[in-house]
């Protein structure tokens, strides 16, 4: 049985439509990359999957609750089994990183503050940032704040975890290390881990599947190999990098003469 | 015409919606509040209500002790230079001490903390908007309005009422000044002048009222950072209009609460 099931999910902003009947399941244990171009939608995708927003028809069902219509206690219940690590990190910046990660601990348990000092450092020694915890986010560099960001989503023993395009603005080095870091997660705690990226090295190193999104909808799903010889011609144009659009000397000049006539002819 | 109409309507219907997003903010903090309280509530929550309270009242100490310094000045001297014409100078002691009780204090400290506070509540709550820390909460089932704005709430209710009573002091001691450098009235004397003028229902409707603006000050700077949407140069227009919006109600509450006092609360 999936752990996160999508079904017919359509979504729309202000009469656009942004999200297209998506359909898709994510297997206990197993690393979904949803791979896509900007603007393809794979981040409201994301959204959605970590409700975060309501779609205008369809379901996403996370360990068997439709999260889009299930009540506030119920998506709370939910919520505990999700950790989320955003794009840009989103640690609390008037909180010490030990404090961020320490914030669902002792807002969800009861445990003793020593218990959950302890559990802070194990959460922050997984992701390589033990001899950081007392610094600032603003103390910290791009690579680190999305350890920790990952550290904090990680407190609660989620079984799913959630990451918005983890490498996007790091160097190739420090992204390969958070692929690193993602393999041994799930290899460590055995967790379903969904990735939001348009990092292609970075999806190939760490999926077990990947879905292709293209203007809403998903134009490929499947393994890394069969992504990888998928002849889709919106797929091949995103691995071969090919341009949609060719910049077109000509018509810029054409262009900008038709804007200088223009001024010409209203002075 | 139908122009015209159209955007009467169209405002008209924005202010209700803006006035329907207050009210709904301010009853489900009036739920969340118990989160925020001393030993019934979470420790962590009640801290952060302490921290709220140096801000909003400490920090905010000095700037409204010499404002109502000042304004006490001007009062007593304004007062003195009209009432001396008639041989009624001893009635600036009442005019002061009333005054202050009844409504500079109270409307002061309210204008000095819309500025420090409000803005400060804006700025805070649409920055974390913007870095998706709003996002982050939630996805960690912890609501915003329990997290951020009830302890900032909490705080105002203590904060303010504290700093109406140093105010109404600062002035009265002002207009003791000034009294006794124009008339030689001694302090002592001045101080029985004082407590002969005021009665216990002006601090306490001065006091009903700080209430009331620390409320308007607190939910229209909170609702101006929730309501952010875009990039930091909205964080900025967020602040404007808590400082100018608060500040607007802030006056209206106290014509409507003195129309209120005076046709009820009669001497």
């Amino acid at each position: 049985m999936p752990i996160i099931s999508i079904r017919d999910l359509v979504v729309e902003y202000d009469g656009r439509r942004i999200l297209d009947g998506l359909n898709l399941d994510v297997e206990p244990g197993e690393t979904m990359v949803l791979l896509g171009g900007s603007g393809s939608g794979k981040s409201t995708l994301l959204r959605q999957i970590i409700a975060l927003e309501r779609p205008k028809s369809g379901s996403v069902i996370v360990k068997g609750v439709d999260i889009t219509r299930c009540s506030a206690a119920e998506l709370k219940k939910v919520r505990h089994s999700i950790g989320v690590a955003f794009q840009s990190a989103a640690l609390f910046n008037s909180l010490s990183v030990k404090d961020n990660v320490a914030l669902p601990l002792r807002e969800h348990t009861r445990l003793a503050p020593s218990i959950i000092d302890l559990m802070v450092w194990m959460k922050l020694a997984v992701v390589g940032l033990a001899d950081f915890g007392k610094l600032l986010p603003s103390e910290l560099s791009g690579g680190m704040k999305k350890r920790g960001a990952v550290a904090r989503a990680l407190a609660l023993d989620p079984e799913i975890l959630v990451l918005d395009e983890p490498s996007a603005g790091l160097d190739p080095i420090v992204a390969a290390e958070l692929d690193e870091l993602i393999l041994l997660l799930k290899q460590a705690f055995q967790m379903t881990v969904v990735v939001v990226t348009h990092e292609m090295p970075s999806a190939f190193r760490i999926a077990d599947r990947i879905a292709m999104l293209h203007q809403g909808k998903f134009v490929s799903v499947g393994t890394k190999d069969d992504i990888g010889t998928s002849q889709d011609p919106h797929v091949r144009h995103f691995l071969d990098r090919i341009p949609e659009r060719m910049a077109n000397a000509t018509a810029v000049a054409a262009h900008f003469e038709q804007y200088l006539h223009n001024q010409e002819t209203h002075q | 015409m139908t122009n015209v109409l159209e955007n009467v309507g169209k405002r008209s219907l924005n202010e209700l919606d803006y006035v329907g997003s207050l009210n709904i903010q301010f009853w489900s903090t009036l739920r969340a509040m118990k989160s925020a309280l001393p030993f019934v509530g979470n420790r962590y929550r009640w801290q952060a209500t302490v921290r709220q309270m140096l801000q909003i009242g400490y920090d905010a100490l000095p700037m409204v002790s010499l404002m109502a310094i000042c304004m006490g000045f001007i009062l007593a001297m304004q007062g003195a230079s009209e009432l001396r014409r008639f041989g009624a100078l001893q009635y600036v002691v009442g005019l002061v001490a009333v005054g202050f009780t009844r409504e500079l204090g109270p409307l002061l400290t309210a204008i000095a903390v819309s500025g420090r506070s409000g803005s400060a509540f804006a700025a805070e709550i649409g920055t974390m908007k913007v870095t998706e820390e709003l996002d982050s909460l939630r996805v960690m089932a912890l609501e915003p309005i329990e997290f951020v704005l009830a302890p900032k709430y909490l705080a105002a209710l203590i904060s303010v009422p504290c700093l109406t009573i140093i105010s109404n002091s600062f002035g009265i001691v002002a207009g003791g000044l000034f009294m006794f450098f124009s008339t030689r009235l001694a302090p002592l004397l001045y101080l029985r002048y004082v407590l002969e003028s005021i009665a216990l229902r002006d601090v306490i409707t001065g006091l009903i009222k700080s209430v009331a603006f620390a409320t308007i000050i607190a939910h229209v700077g909170c609702l101006e950072g929730f309501l952010v949407r875009g990039g930091p140069d909205s964080v900025g227009r967020s602040t404007t209009r808590a400082v100018v919006k608060s500040t607007f109600l802030v006056i209206v509450a106290d014509a409507v609460f003195t129309a209120i006092f005076y046709f009820t609360v009669r001497s």
